[in-house]
Order: C-alpha cells, then structure tokens, then sequence
C-alpha cells in the first residue's frame, strides 16, 4: 500500500512538470540560428545553370551546404571536434564533393543536393599532404591522395582503392603536391629543403614508377607555399631572396636545372619582406592548369602573368588590389580583382570588384560589383566567385566575400547584398541580458517624478498634460490593434528596428549582448533573433578571455546603460571597452589604463553619482584600479573599504588568497587556503550570481517546523580533480569555501570520480555532475547547506558573524546520459521552483526539476515527507520527454547556457549557445501568473453580464412582492 | 544567537551527513608548554597569532599545537597567557576594529609523510579583534585536511562571534585563551544507492508478487467456473433426465 502511495504521489509531482509545447506554440516564443564557422574551403556548384548550392567546410570540423539565394542551409554534417574531425581538403566534381578528414584518416564522397554520403574509405596512417582528382582522356575517374610516405589512387565511383604505393626516400624527402594533367601519368613532387626537389611519375594503371628524377633548387624549403603548376605540366616557384621566378616543364626529359626569369625583367618589384604568392586555375581537373596565374608581390599588389613558351609577359598590372580570385564557367575563365572604388584614395570602406578575361587581362564591361565595408566590421579576408553565362553568352558573376570578423556576403551586381551570415556566432563566448529602454511616452513619466518640485500649479500641469500624452499612446494603440486586426496574421509581423524597440509590458523582449572568440560584439533582440548592432573589436589576440558586465541597466534614464568588457590576452594585460548595450555604440567615457596583468575583476554594488556600479580591478602587484574612479566613487570606497573583501585563486599552485580593501586602495592579504596541487587540482571555483533572490528562507517541513536554509551570499564552490587519474584513487573533491573568512565550511570527495564536472552553486545548494569511474557512468550529486531549526541572525548575514558550521546534506544519483553543460533558471523573486538546464551532447536541453535533485528524499516514504512533497529516493534520475524544451530544435555542440529573469515571475528565458543559438522561456512552475491563450473571455464577461442583469430582475420582481404583500 | 541544544535535535532529524572530527581538550593554558618536545609518537607545530594597531601582521607564537598522528588524529593546543602589555594592545585593535589573525605552516598529518613535510608557506586565518574581546577569548580553531591528510587551511570563529560593543572591564577574562581545537577531514560524498533500492524494490515485489504466483487459474477464477459447471451440470441433468425420460417412454413405447 504505501509503495502504490507513493507511485501515486510521483505522478501527482509529475503532473505539475509536464511543460511541453504544444504544436501551435512551435516557434512562437523560442528561435534557432544555425552556423557554421569559419569558411575554410567554399566551392559554388557550377555543374548546371540553375544550380543554388554553396559548399562550404569550416575551421569548426562541418560540412555544408547553402543555399546562395537566400543563404539558408540545405544540411548539415557536423564532425568531431578536434583534429580527428579537422577538413583538410574539399574537392568537387560534378554531383558528387570529395572530402578528407582528420588528417588523412578518412576519404568520402557526398552526394552534394541532399548531404547523403556516398562512400567513406579508411585510409592508412600517415599524414596527409594534398590530394588531386585524376582524369584520363576528359573524364575524372580517380582520386589520388598524397601521404608523408605513400599515395594512393581511388576510384572516385566506390571510393575503392586503385594502388597503393610507398614513396621512394620518404625519410628525407618532403612529399608535397600530387598532380596529374590528364594523360596518363601521375606526378608527385617532393623538396629536400634547400637542397633540391624530386620528382617521380607513376602509372595510374598500376603505379609503377616512370621515371624519377631531382632538379636543383638550393633556394626552396617548400612547395605548398612557393610553387604552383601552371600551363601543361610546368613547374612554378617564386623565389623571394632572388627575386625571380623559376620554371621547369615536368615531362621533360633532358632538362635538369630550373629556368630562372628576374621579376626585374617583368618591370615589377616585390614589396620589402613580402613572400611572393602564385596563385594559378586548373578549371578541369582532367585538363592541364591554364598559363595565366596571378602573382602576389604586396599586401595590395597583385599582377596578372602569362606562361607561354618558356617566357612569362606581363598581362595586366594591378595596384592596388587587395584580393584577387579566378572562377570558369563554361569554357571562359575569368579573373576577379578587389581594388579600392577611387584609385588615388586608398579607402579600405568602399571597393569595387572588377572581371577581367584570364586569357587576355582586359576587363570585362559591365561587371563591376561595389563592395561597401561596414564601418564595424573587419578586412575583406578571402573572395569566392561564382560565375554563370548569361543568355547573350556574356560572363555575369555573384561573389562571396569573407571578412576578418567572419562575415560571409554575397553579392550581384551592381553591388546588392544577396544575404549576409554573422559566422562569428559559431563562437559565442559569454553574453549578457539587458532590458530594453522605455518608450518615449513612459521615460517622460519617469522624468515626472525624477525632476524637483518647482511649485504647485506648474506639477498639475505637467501632470495634465502626461496624462493627455498617455491618453494619446493609449489611443494610437487601440488604433493600431484595430487596424492590424484587419490585416491577416501572417503581414502582422512588423520588423524589428532601433525605433520600434522598447520594452514590452512584461519584459519579456530583451537585448541580448554577446562576446564572440574573435573579438566581434553583437546585439540580438531576444523576440526575433534579429542582430540590431554589431561591433568588431580589431587587435583582439585568439585565446583572449572576455569578461563582460553590465555596469549600469537602463533603470536610470536619463543615463543611457552602460556595459564594460575586459578582454584579457595571454599574458593577462586587459583592456576596458564600454559601451552602450542598447545602440552598441561605444562610449566615450575614459577608461583607465592597464600596464599590468589583471588578476581579478569585481563589480560592486556601490554606484557613481550616474548611478554606474563600480568596477575594482586588481593587478598582479595586488594594486586595485577603480572604474569610474570619480571623486564621490573614491570617497565611497575609503568609507567602505574594511568591508570589501575579494579573493584570487592560483589554481597552478592551488591557492585560494583572500584581500581586504584598504582606504588608500591597496590591498591585504588575511586568508590563505592552499590545496597541495601533489594530491588535486583545482578545476572550478563558482561564486553566486549577484542577481539571484531567495524568497524562501526555510523549507516547511511535514510537521509544520522550518528548516532554515544556510543562505551565504560569500560562499564559494570549488571543485578539484586528483592529479592520479587511476580508476580506483582518482576523486573529485568539493570544497565549501568563505569568500571573506577563507573558513572552509564543508569539504568533501567524491571517490572514484573523474572529470568531466559540471556545476552550479546556487541558493543553498551546488549540485555537480562527474564521471563514475568505477560504474563507468555520469552522475549527480546535489549538497544542500541549513542553518538547522533557528537562525543564528535572522535579520542580516555576515560572514564574520555565523560561528556554527551550517549541516550539511547530500545524495547522489545516476544521471543516464552524458552532459555538456549546467546551468539553473533564474526569475525575478525567487518564488518559482527552480530548474536545472541540462545540456546533452544530442543537442537536447533537458529542463530537470530540482525537486529530483533534493538530498532529504527519503529512502522509504512517510506521512511526513508525503506532507513535504519530497519524492521517494531512486537512485536513477529519469529523462521524460516532455522535459526537453528544445523539442526538436537541437542546439549542437552546447557550450553554455545563460538564463535571466523576465517581468514574469512565473517565466525565465533561457538562451543556448555553442555552435547554434537557441532562444526560448520556460515555465518552472507553469504559468501561474498568466492566462491562457485560450482563455474563454466571452464566455466569463456573458455569465457575468447575465448574472447582473438576473441579479437586477430579480431584485426588481422583489420588490413587486414585497409591495403587494405589504396592500395586502 | 541560537541555543545549542536546538541544533542538535536538528541533527537527529534531518539525518545529517556527520563530519568525522575528533575534538581535543579545550586547553586553559595554565599548563606550561613542557610536553612538547617529550611526546614522541606524535609532532608539534606552531601557533602563530597577530594583532598590530597599524593592521601590518607580526606574527609570534600563540602555543603549539601537537598532533598525534594515527587513525584517531588527536589534537591538543597548548598555549601560554596573554601578557598585560598584550592585553592592552589586544583591546586597542578591538577598540579600532582591527584583525586578529592567525598562522600555522603548512604539514602533513600523515606519519609516513613526517619527512617530506617542508612545504613552504603559511595557512592563515582571522577573526575581527572585537569579537575575540567580547567572548572573552573563546576561540574554535579548526585545522581542514585533504585525503592524503596535508592541511590545507585552519579557520577561526569566537563564540558568539558578534561585536556588540560591550565594554570587557575584567581584565582576568582576557588572561587566557578558551580554545576548542579540532582537525577535520573531508567526508566520503555518497553515491547512488543502488544496492538499497534494489533491496526495497524486491521486498516490495516479493509482498506483492508472492500470493498472486501461487493463486493457480482455478483457485482465481473459481467463482466464475464453479457457478458455469453447476450451470452445466444442471442443463445436463436436465438433459439427460429429459432424454432418459423420452427414451424410456420411447422404449416403453416400443414394447
């Protein structure tokens, strides 16, 4: 009986969880945005006219297809992370796109209209150094892949291997290029470097060794990065010391030394320290590469050259020219150049794109594309060209066109953007939530009660006459909502723009604010997915880490919000970018400098006369630097200074310090913890989110007394690893820590544990996740602190005042799929259950109540924790499916989860980043403070209606009967 | 400030996780500091304490701890009196509401580790020096350890731990130290249960399981097949009476 009790009270609790959407609200209040990251190789499908697709593989490990209308993805192929997943070639041949992947570890050829894979082949180790498509008489039948000390041939049909064959004094020669012209052989170059370069044909029938032979170039240490073939089967390499060009025809036969031509010669001059670039076309893989190639001698200097007959003659001369890209459609090859729009002024903002004829250098008429930089953006990066014939049988081109700050355009003629893609959001790195201004009507509202009194009749008027504005917004509304209901639903949907964008009624549209790994600064509203403004930040270094906080919201109008980014680069030197979160216009505010490492930053709750927080920034000299650092904030801080504690952590030496603020803003050192890095690491420390409210301060138990939470704002988790990674003593250690006493409040270790931890410390809990070594599997463990039955002080917390430990409680369960992140909803009062946001490596985000996660479960239930509401223990935490928010919306490579509060207390949004974005609300204790969409108002206003019109019939027929009782 | 015994009945209700530590004797102090260096099984380090009018810390000895390495981590605090002239400057710190900090170095308590035990540094804690006055000097120091037994931090709290301003006139009450000193060691987090569970889950199949298994079909559904068999039994005796009937007259017609 009491086993079937408490089954019947888990599916009650269940009840309330189930917060799945229905098929009708798909897409209305969540969004996904897909990407792909930075293009590495982008090839246009040119195998028929009408053909759409883009293919592009990325330095993020995918594989994709685009559609070049409109720039959306056809699919999607995402590999590992890491280089077992690293693309490093895409070749295309009619339907079909041959990649290599992982370094050579894998050959496979997709079907390119619907991503379907064809064929994978495993090939033999050994590191990849190019691969070519072989054709004989026309028609490509093979594929040839080039190792460190073997090639072989596949057939491009099966994937089937042709020969395989070890390369002749592999250990001293570097094998670099394969190439074939289409008759037969297979040529294969390897350098010596600074020695000589050997050549060795092969039959493709059976890949016997031709011939072999080595030519002299004392000058060359590789052929990647100085050499091309152009022509039919010519060597061509660059030589920057001498300042000439080197030719050698590979079939022939008496030749041994390369021919030197002087660039002196050609009229032209490499720029001072610049490695010349050839870049040279081989339209058809079958045919031989054409004689034209363009050679780089400058950052904006291109020429385009001719080989023919052993002599190079200058075809046309272009400077400046900061990118230049071939592209052939049908039988005519074009060449693309970028040069700035006016040639005297080199003005990087607006450029043009030109064709000119490969075969003759003359430009083409009518092709110019303009180019306009965005002021915020980045460098133009790399061009890609796609190129058609038009019925007239004239060339007509698109370009595609990646910047420094990852954006892919594309563009037509005369110069319209086709669509654009922010890439840099493949890479989002931290973000942050800002509410929206007010609108006009209700910022003058504001400004009402913000100004003085200044005498009794001027404040009625001002108040008559916001009123008559606000009766004026309200009636332009009704307008408005009339007007709109006319027009069917799908035209409703208005844009997105800086005039329209304020805040709604329950805050639930925000500015999202994120920070990407290169540098680039966005501004999404939170409804759409809509970039308002974008930011490039140039000189960023890769690997910086970015810290970004909001040092004033838009609470205080007339001051416009302010948000602060410390990026921070290896070494640690940072630096202060502010700016407005709302228009990402940057500020004009001076910011201080910053000559040493930064160790730690801190926002503080004390705020400038402009109601800006205060920002302490501590350098490696234990210095501290205040930003603002007004009069009145250095006033403040020497008046607060005993109060303001902070600590570093040195997780190379395992310690944990603890500082006071001095009044003269230096600092001293009163705690020191410090965990011997022989035994554990430390691999997480995990503060509480500033804008976190407890509304409970106790749990009710089942017989009506409270249970008082240990609710430290200062408390720290920090997590370590065991330096021993052996199954058996490995452990994961959870340490408790006081951020102002340094008082280790609880410690514990979790045995036979091992990374990956995930965790989140919050209200009176931290729950981490790691990896049972002993079981093979992913658990959970949830600690929970309590003051016990009284409070110590009830009125205020402090951190120096608390002498008794807080109990504590813990339980741990198994958790059936691995996770990639954590992170726990957050609403306005702290009234709402709390959740736990899972992300799954599948790309689910599972909202997990953290009512299964509850330390005082209990083993076998009782009268009193079925009055509690607590749930039987079960060592297995479930997955429903009704649990993943994302529904079918799976965000890939989830690396992190923010989560806000909205102007709902029953509502928290949730945004997902990694590769995608996923923006959607969830609903921890279900919509309590909102009425249904489907919510019967007709019905409820009729029966109220009827029952005042009964009510007055009634009382009137009442009356009748009293009176005629009364004649009576 | 809430009574002790309260919390204690706390514990016993929420089944708290207990930590393992092992309290020492709240040393007076009176006792000279000569056991030190006599105890052989165990080692000492020292107490380090500071409290400066200026808040730049000088540290110098308070006692000596001794610890006795074993599986029972004992752990005894000696230590001297406060001085007159120390006394003086202790209630000077509290009247500037400066800090009383305290030091030991970083050790092993593990016996076999004695030797490589020159770890650099300090471990260092404070309490604000008022609070120290106003309890009369009753202190709880605590030493945390990690698993292989260094110690890793020490934390320092006075009881009660407020500063409410109140005046020590006594100076006897700031003579000696009241200190209750312990070591503690991080406890085993749990695991899931699973072994449990499975036992509860099988009792509770087995109560439930058990009477229905044995029940066979007939002794199941006897109150369905007995009221058919009668039925049938009485539509065939029916029958049979019937026929027996017909064919008798059948027969006797026969005749």
């Amino acid at each position: 009986m009491a086993g079937l009790c408490s089954v019947f009270s888990v599916c009650l609790c269940l009840l309330g969880f189930s917060a799945a959407v229905f098929e009708d609200q798909v897409g209305k209040f969540d969004w996904r945005q897909q990407f792909v990251g930075k293009v590495q190789f982008a090839l246009f499908d040119t195998h028929s006219q009408a053909s759409k697709k883009l293919l592009v593989a990325t330095e993020k490990n995918i594989f994709a297809s685009l559609n070049s209308r409109t720039g959306d993805l056809f699919w999607r192929h995402v590999d590992k992370t890491g280089p077992d997943g690293h693309i490093n070639t895409l070749m295309m041949h009619g339907q079909d796109a041959v990649v290599v992947v992982g370094n050579g570890r894998l050959l496979r050829s997709w079907e390119t209209t619907v991503g379907g894979l064809n064929w994978e082949t495993v090939l033999d180790t050994g590191s990849f150094q190019s691969a070519a498509y072989i054709g004989v008489q026309d028609v490509v039948r093979y594929v040839a892949v080039l190792k460190k000390s073997a090639i072989s041939l596949h057939y491009l049909s099966s994937g089937h291997q042709k020969w395989v064959e070890n390369l002749p004094e592999s250990d001293t020669v570097q094998y670099q290029t394969v190439y074939s012209g289409g008759n037969g052989q297979v040529f294969v170059l390897g350098v010596v470097p600074n020695s000589h370069i050997v050549i060795v044909e092969y039959n493709i029938e059976d890949g016997e060794i031709m011939k072999q032979k080595s030519v002299a170039a004392p000058w060359l240490s590789s052929l990647q990065s100085s050499c091309v073939m152009v022509g039919s089967g010519v060597l061509l390499c660059a030589d920057p010391t001498t300042k000439s060009l080197y030719t050698f025809p590979l079939q022939s036969a008496d030749q041994t030394t390369m021919t030197p031509i002087l660039l002196e010669s050609l009229g032209v001059e490499v720029a001072a320290g610049f490695q010349p670039v050839l870049i040279s076309t081989q339209p058809h893989p079958a045919r031989p590469p054409l004689s034209e190639f363009f050679l780089q001698l400058g950052p904006d200097y291109h020429i385009l050259l001719q080989l023919k007959d052993g002599l190079v003659s200058t075809l046309r001369d272009f400077n400046p020219s900061y990118l230049v890209a071939f592209a052939t459609t049908g039988e005519k090859t074009v060449a693309a150049v970028m040069s700035p729009k006016n040639e005297t002024v080199s003005s990087l903002y607006c450029t043009v794109i030109n064709l000119y004829s490969a075969d003759t250098g003359r430009r083409l008429l009518d092709t110019t594309i303009i180019y306009s930089m965005d002021p915020n953006g980045g460098k133009p990066a790399k061009l890609y060209i796609h190129t058609f014939l038009k019925k007239d049988d004239s060339v007509g081109y698109r370009v595609l066109v990646q910047t420094e700050d990852l954006v892919l355009t594309f563009l037509q003629q005369p110069g319209r953007v086709v669509w654009s893609r922010e890439e840099a959001l493949a890479d989002v790195v931290t973000m942050e939530m800002v509410d929206l201004p007010l609108t006009g009507t209700q910022a003058e509202l504001e400004g009402e009660f913000g100004k003085k009194a200044d005498g009794l009749l001027p404040m009625v008027l001002k108040r008559l006459s916001s009123q008559f504005i606000l009766l004026q917004a309200w009636m332009s509304h009704l307008w408005k909502l009339f007007y709109d209901a006319r027009k069917p639903r799908s035209h409703v949907k208005n844009e997105v723009t800086f005039e329209t964008l304020s805040r709604d009624e329950f805050n639930l549209q925000k500015m999202m604010v994120m920070v990407t790994a290169s540098g680039k600064l966005f501004g999404i509203d939170s409804k759409s997915g809509t970039v308002l403004w974008k930011q490039y930040l140039e000189n960023i270094q890769p690997n910086s880490v970015f810290k970004l906080m909001v040092q004033r919201t838009t609470a205080h109008f007339p001051h416009p919000p302010q948000c602060t980014l410390l990026v921070k680069d290896k070494v640690g030197l940072g630096s202060l970018y502010v700016f407005n979160p709302i228009f990402g216009k940057k500020s004009h505010i001076s910011v201080p400098a910053l000559p040493r490492p930064i160790l730690q930053s801190l926002l503080l709750p004390l705020m400038d006369q402009d109601y800006s927080k205060v920002l302490l920034l501590i350098d490696d000299q234990y210095k501290v630097t205040a930003f603002p650092s007004t009069k009145n904030v250095l006033q403040q801080l020497q008046e607060m200074a005993s109060s303001i504690f902070f600590y570093l952590v040195d997780s190379s030496q395992g310690r944990l310090s603890g500082f006071r603020l001095r009044k003269d803003l230096s600092t001293e050192l009163i705690w020191e913890v410090v965990i011997p890095t022989e035994v554990q690491k430390i691999v997480g420390v995990k503060g509480k989110r500033a804008n976190e409210h407890v509304h409970s301060q106790g749990r009710v138990m089942g017989d009506r007394s409270v249970l008082y939470k240990y609710l430290n704002p200062n408390l720290l988790a920090v997590v370590t690893e065991s330096t021993d990674s052996h199954q058996e003593r490995s452990f994961v250690g959870i340490f408790l820590i006081d951020g102002v006493t340094g008082r280790i409040v609880h410690e514990a270790v979790q045995r036979k544990a091992r990374r990956p931890v995930h965790f989140v410390h919050s209200e009176n809990w931290v729950v981490y996740v790691y990896w049972n070594t002993k079981s093979r599997r992913n658990e959970f463990s949830v600690l929970e602190l309590f003051e016990g039955m009284e409070l110590y002080n009830s009125t205020v917390f402090s951190s120096l005042d608390r002498p008794r430990p807080p109990q504590v409680l813990q339980q741990s369960y198994i958790f059936p799929s691995p996770i990639s992140t954590l992170e726990a909803t957050l609403t306005e009062k702290g009234i709402t259950s709390r959740h736990l946001l899972v992300g799954l490596p599948s790309g689910a985000i599972v909202s997990l109540p953290k009512m299964f996660l509850d330390p005082r479960r209990p083993e076998v239930a009782s009268d009193q924790s079925r009055e509690e509401n607590l749930i039987p223990y079960s060592p297995e935490m479930p997955i429903r499916t009704e649990w993943f928010i994302n529904y079918n919306q799976t965000v890939s490579r989830v690396r992190g989860i923010y989560t806000a509060p909205s102007g709902l207390e029953s509502t928290c949004l949730v945004v997902a980043y990694g590769l995608d974005i996923y923006q959607t609300r969830v609903y921890p204790s279900k919509q309590f403070d909102v009425l249904k969409d489907d919510y019967d108002y007709v019905l409820i206003s009729s029966v109220l209606l009827g029952l005042f019109f009964a009510t007055m019939i009634s009382k009137r027929l009442a009356e009748v009967k009293l009176l005629n009782r009364a004649w009576r | 400030m809430a009574p002790l015994s309260s919390s204690f009945i706390a514990i016993v209700f929420v089944n708290i996780v207990g930590f393992y530590t092992q309290y020492g004797d709240c040393n007076n102090g009176r006792r000279v500091p000569e056991t030190i260096e006599s105890d052989l099984t165990g080692f000492s380090v020292p107490l380090e304490h500071s409290f400066e009018v200026d808040d730049v810390p000088r540290f110098w000895v308070r006692g000596n701890i001794q610890l006795k390495a074993g599986r029972e981590n004992n752990v005894f605090l000696s230590q001297a009196m406060l001085s007159e002239k120390d006394r003086s400057v202790l209630k000077d710190v509290a009247a500037v509401d400066g800090l009383y900090r305290i030091r030991i170095p970083r050790v092993s308590l593990q016996a076999d580790r004695q030797t490589d035990r020159q770890l650099e540094g300090y471990l260092t804690a404070f309490v604000r020096a008022c609070s120290l006055v106003e309890s009369h000097l009753s202190d709880v120091i605590t030493l945390h350890t990690d698993v292989s037994g260094f110690v890793i931090g020490v934390s320092i709290v006075t009881m009660p731990g407020a500063c409410r301003g109140a005046e020590v006139e006594d100076e006897v009450d700031l003579e000696v130290f009241n200190t209750t000193i312990s070591v503690m060691a991080p406890v085993n987090a749990p695991a899931p249960e699973t072994a449990l569970f499975i036992e509860r889950m099988e009792q509770e199949m087995d109560k439930k399981g058990k009477p229905q298994e044995q029940k066979s079909f007939f002794a199941k559904y006897w109150m369905y097949i007995v009221p058919l068999v009668l039925f049938l039994m009485m539509s065939g005796a029916q029958d049979q009476s019937g026929g027996g009937a017909g064919g008798g007259s059948g027969n006797g017609g026969g005749r």
